[in-house]
C-alpha cells in the first residue's frame, strides 16, 4: 500500500546569518558559521531543505563566576577566570562550534570593569581562538550602553554577534553594530509580539542589519513549556511567511538549566532525584534538545558533557531523512 | 476532521419517515454533526453507512490501554500537532527494558519500580517493563516474565517475534494486559490470534510506512484494533521524520491505518546520549519509549520534561493561596508573599528551604500568573496583599508585623505599607536570592 507523504509547503523561509569574519572579509576568524536558512521545521528534511546545524556556543565568563562548583571543577579550576584559556579549552576539547562571552565582570557589584578593560579581554578571547564569538554585556544598561560601543569599534570588522537590544533600549547597540559591521541579538520577554515589534524597530534604523532573535528561555521544569510554545509558533509563523519572525534563534540553555534546584542539589540532600553530576548534565541536555525541536540556531552551553551529547544529537538529526 | 452536516446527510437513507426524532433526515444528520443525536435512533441506516459514518466519528489515532488497575497505562488519543494548538493528552509512556536471561533480574526491577519523583509538588511516576527474549528460550522468557509480574506493578511488555515463545508466557501475564512486541509480516497471523486469544495489545511492525500501512491493513482485516505502530525506523532523525508524518497523516488526512499511538526505541548505548535521543522523540509524537538506563538522575530530566510538555496550555498550575509553613516555624518566623503560580511559588518554597531558616509563605491568588505579570494586570496589587495580610490568619501565627515582597515589585512597598501598616521588605529579585537573603537577615 503506497502512502502518500503529506508535505506542508511554506511561502518562506528562516533569514541566513553569518558569524564572524575571516581576513579577507575584513575580520581575523578562521572560519565563519552560518545559521538560520530552514525552510522546514526543525530536521524534517523531507520536507524542506535544513542547509545549516544548530550550532553549540560554549558559555565563557571574563571573570570567575559564581556557578555550582562542580561545574567549575569541571571546567577546570586553571580556566575560570581566565576568558581566553577557557575559550580555547572549549573550542579544542569540548568542540564548542564558537564562543559566547559574558561580561558579568562589568557588573557593578562584580568587578566593575571599565570600557577599556572589557575591551582587552574581548581581543584576548579573539587573539584565544579562531571561531566566531558572541559577546554580551552584564545585565545593568547603563553599564553596557558604555562597554558593547567600545567593543564594537575596537573589533570593528569582526563581525561579532553582539547582544543584546531590548524594546526599551536597542539603539544604542544598533548604531554600534552598524557602524562596525557586526551582528545584533533582540531579546524580548516571552512575547511574539515585541518579538516582532523589536525587529521592526531595529530594521527601521537599517535595513539589512542582521538579527539573531533571543525569545528568552527558560529551564526544564520552570516554565520551559511556555517558551517551548513561543519558539514553536514563532518558527512556524516564520515559514509562513512572516518576515519580522524569520531570524534566527538564540538560547541561553545553559543560564537557565543552572538556576534549577534539580541541577545543583546534592544527592544527599535530595537522594530521591540520584546523583547531582549527571543529573545536572541531563538538565542541561535536555533543555537543549527540548529547544531544538522548537527551532533554535544557536545553544548556549555550560558543561562539556552536555555540549557532547547534544552535539551528537545534532549531528544524528542533520542525517536526510526522506522517505 | 469531523464531517459536516451534509456528508453525513448523504449516508442516511433519506426516507424522512421521523422515527429518530427530527421530522427530516437533514436535520437529523445536523444533529449528529453536531453530537446532539446518535447514529443508533436512525432503524433504516445501512450497515455500509454505519461503518463510514462511525470510523469518520472516531478520534483520529486510537485509545489504547495497556495494564491493569493503579497501572494502567492510556495511549494514543491525540488531536494535534502543536501543544498551542490545544493540548497533548496522554503522556509519552516509558518502558524499561529488561533482557530475560539477566542474573541481576530483581535488582534491575527493584530499580525499576522505585523511579518515583517528588518535585514541585507532583509525583512522577514511570509506567511499564519491557523483557526482551534475549536467550531465545521460551522457558528462561516465561520465567523471567513471571519474576518481573510477581516483582512489579508496572505494565508488561514481552519482546519477541517468536510466536511460540509469547504463546509460552502470555497466559500467565494475561490478567495484566500486557503489550506483545512485535507482530511482523512473517508472524502477523499467529501473533494476531495470541492478543486476541489473551486480550493483549500488540505492536504491528514493518520496515518503512508503506509496509506498516499494508501489515495494520491485514490485522485490522483480522478484525484487531488494539494496535501500537512501529515503522521499523532506528536511526533519530529518521525516527522524528516517522513519528512526525504518521501523527500527521492520521490528524489531518484521518488515514486509519496510522490511526494508532506509536512505539520508540532508543539504540544509543551510553546514558546521556540515550536519554538526548529519548529526548527528541518525547517530544515529537512517541507514544512509547522504550529505554534502557534506569537511574533516577537519567529519569528524572525526562520525566520533567514529559510533565511540562503535557500541561494544558490554557490552564495555569496554580497552588492553594492560603499560609504555607516552610521548617520550624514560629511567632518570630518570616513571612514571604508570592503569587500563586505554582513555579513562582515552588521556586520560593525550595529555596527558603534551601535557607534552613524556617518561613511562612503566602501565595496571593493572581489566577496563576508569575509576580511580573501578576504586577503588570494590576493583580498583585498592594489592596490585595494587605487584605491578604489581614485575613489569611498570619496576624495570629506571627507576633511580628514585617512582611517581604518579590524584589521584582519594590515599587509598591510604600504604599502597601501605608495600606497594611506591615513593615514591608524587598526581598531578592529571583527567588534563588533568597537563601542569601535570609541568612542575612533572620540568621
Amino acid at each position: 500500500m503506497a502512502v502518500t507523504i503529506l508535505k506542508e509547503r511554506y511561502t518562506n523561509s528562516v533569514a541566513e546569518v553569518v558569524l564572524g569574519a575571516t581576513p579577507e572579509q575584513g575580520g581575523t576568524r578562521g572560519f565563519t558559521l552560518t545559521v538560520g536558512g530552514e525552510k522546514a521545521l526543525p530536521f524534517l528534511h523531507f520536507e524542506g531543505k535544513i542547509p545549516f546545524p544548530p550550532v553549540i556556543a560554549a558559555e565563557v565568563a571574563d571573570v570567575r563566576p559564581e556557578w555550582n562548583q562542580a561545574l567549575l571543577d569541571t571546567i577546570g579550576p586553571d580556566v575560570a577566570g581566565n576568558p581566553a584559556l577557557w575559550a580555547k579549552k572549549a573550542v579544542t576539547e569540548w568542540q564548542a562550534d564558537l564562543i559566547y562571552l559574558n561580561l558579568t565582570g562589568a557588573h557593578p557589584d562584580t568587578g566593575d570593569k571599565s570600557p577599556a578593560e572589557c575591551v582587552q579581554v574581548v581581543k584576548d578571547v579573539l587573539a584565544a581562538v579562531s571561531c566566531p564569538l558572541i559577546v554580551v554585556g552584564c545585565e545593568v544598561a547603563e553599564k553596557d550602553e558604555l562597554i558593547m560601543p567600545a567593543i564594537a569599534e575596537a573589533t570593528a570588522g569582526e563581525n561579532l554577534l553582539l547582544g543584546v537590544a531590548e524594546q526599551e533600549n536597542y539603539k544604542t547597540l544598533t548604531s554600534a553594530c552598524m557602524a562596525h559591521h557586526h551582528t545584533i541579538i533582540a531579546r524580548s520577554p516571552l512575547d511574539i509580539n515585541i518579538c516582532k515589534q523589536l525587529n521592526i524597530l531595529i530594521r527601521e534604523m537599517n535595513q539589512n542589519l542582521p538579527i539573531v532573535i533571543d525569545p528568552t528561555v527558560s529551564g526544564l521544569g520552570y516554565g520551559i513549556e511556555y517558551t517551548y510554545s513561543i519558539m514553536e509558533r514563532a518558527r512556524f509563523g516564520a515559514l509562513q511567511g512572516d518576515k519580522m519572525l524569520a531570524m534566527p534563534i538564540i538560547a541561553t540553555v545553559g543560564y537557565e538549566a543552572w538556576r534549577a534546584k534539580e541541577a545543583n542539589a546534592s544527592e544527599v540532600d535530595f537522594p530521591g532525584w540520584g546523583l547531582q553530576e549527571e543529573r545536572a548534565i541531563l538538565w542541561e541536555a535536555t533543555t537543549a534538545v527540548a529547544y531544538l525541536q522548537a527551532g533554535a540556531d544557536i545553544l548556549v552551553l555550560r558543561h562539556p558533557q552536555a555540549i557532547s551529547s547534544v552535539r551528537k544529537n545534532i549531528t544524528q538529526l542533520m542525517a536526510d531523512n526522506s522517505f | 476532521m469531523a464531517l459536516t452536516g451534509l456528508e453525513i446527510y448523504k449516508q442516511l437513507p433519506k426516507k424522512n419517515c421521523g422515527e429518530c426524532g427530527p421530522p427530516t433526515c437533514l436535520a437529523f444528520a445536523m444533529s449528529l454533526a453536531s453530537g446532539k443525536a446518535t447514529l443508533d435512533s436512525c432503524p433504516y441506516v445501512s450497515a455500509a453507512a454505519r461503518e463510514t459514518l462511525d470510523s469518520a466519528s472516531a478520534p483520529p489515532i486510537r485509545l489504547i490501554k495497556i495494564g491493569t488497575g493503579d497501572q494502567e497505562v492510556e495511549l494514543g488519543d491525540e488531536h494535534v500537532m502543536f501543544r498551542h494548538d490545544k493540548t497533548f493528552y496522554h503522556p509519552t509512556a516509558f518502558a524499561f527494558l529488561v533482557d530475560d536471561n539477566a542474573t541481576d533480574l530483581p535488582e534491575q526491577i527493584r530499580a525499576i519500580n522505585g523511579l518515583e519523583f517528588n518535585r514541585v509538588g507532583l509525583n512522577y511516576t514511570v509506567e511499564a517493563i519491557a523483557v526482551n527474549c534475549v536467550s531465545g528460550d521460551a522457558a528462561v522468557f516465561k520465567t523471567a516474565v513471571e519474576t518481573v509480574a510477581a516483582n512489579s506493578p508496572l505494565a508488561l511488555v514481552l519482546i519477541s517475534e517468536d510466536p511460540a515463545v509469547i504463546a509460552e508466557a502470555l497466559p500467565v501475564v494475561k490478567d495484566r494486559k500486557p503489550l506483545i512486541n512485535a507482530a511482523t509480516t512473517g508472524n502477523y497471523e499467529q501473533m494476531v490470534a495470541l492478543a486476541k486469544a489473551n486480550e493483549a495489545a500488540l505492536v504491528v511492525k514493518a520496515e518503512g510506512l508503506n509496509a506498516l500501512a499494508e501489515l495494520v491493513e491485514k490485522v485490522v482485516g483480522l478484525g484487531f484494533k488494539e494496535i501500537l505502530l512501529d515503522p521499523g525506523y532506528r536511526n533519530t532523525s529518521q525516527v522524528l521524520a516517522g513519528l512526525t508524518e504518521i501523527r500527521r497523516l492520521a490528524i489531518k488526512k484521518k488515514f486509519r491505518p496510522f490511526g494508532y499511538p506509536v512505539i520508540t526505541f532508543t539504540t544509543e548505548t551510553g546514558a546521556l546520549d540515550e536519554v538526548v535521543q529519548a529526548g527528541v522523540y518525547l517530544s515529537k509524537y512517541a507514544s512509547m519509549v522504550v529505554i534502557q538506563t534506569h537511574q533516577k538522575e537519567h529519569i528524572l530530566p525526562l520525566l520533567s520534561w514529559r510533565q511540562n510538555l503535557y500541561t494544558d496550555p490554557q490552564k495555569p498550575i496554580t497552588v492553594e493561596a492560603k499560609i504555607h509553613a516552610v521548617g520550624e516555624v514560629n511567632d518570630q518566623t518570616p513571612v514571604y508573599i508570592t503569587t500563586n503560580f505554582s513555579l513562582s511559588y515552588y521556586s520560593v518554597e525550595g529555596e527558603v528551604e534551601a535557607s534552613k531558616i524556617p518561613g511562612y509563605i503566602i501565595p496571593v491568588d493572581t489566577e496563576g500568573t508569575s509576580v511580573l505579570t501578576a504586577w503588570a494586570a494590576g493583580k498583585f496589587e498592594p489592596e490585595k496583599i494587605a487584605a491578604v495580610l489581614e485575613t489569611s490568619g498570619i496576624k495570629d501565627l506571627v507576633g511580628h508585623r514585617e512582611v517581604i515582597i518579590p524584589g521584582y515589585v519594590a515599587v509598591i512597598s510604600g504604599k502597601l505599607e501605608d495600606k497594611s501598616g506591615w513593615k514591608v521588605i524587598v526581598g531578592p529579585r529571583e527567588a534563588s536570592g533568597i537563601p542569601a537573603f535570609a541568612k542575612s537577615r533572620f540568621a
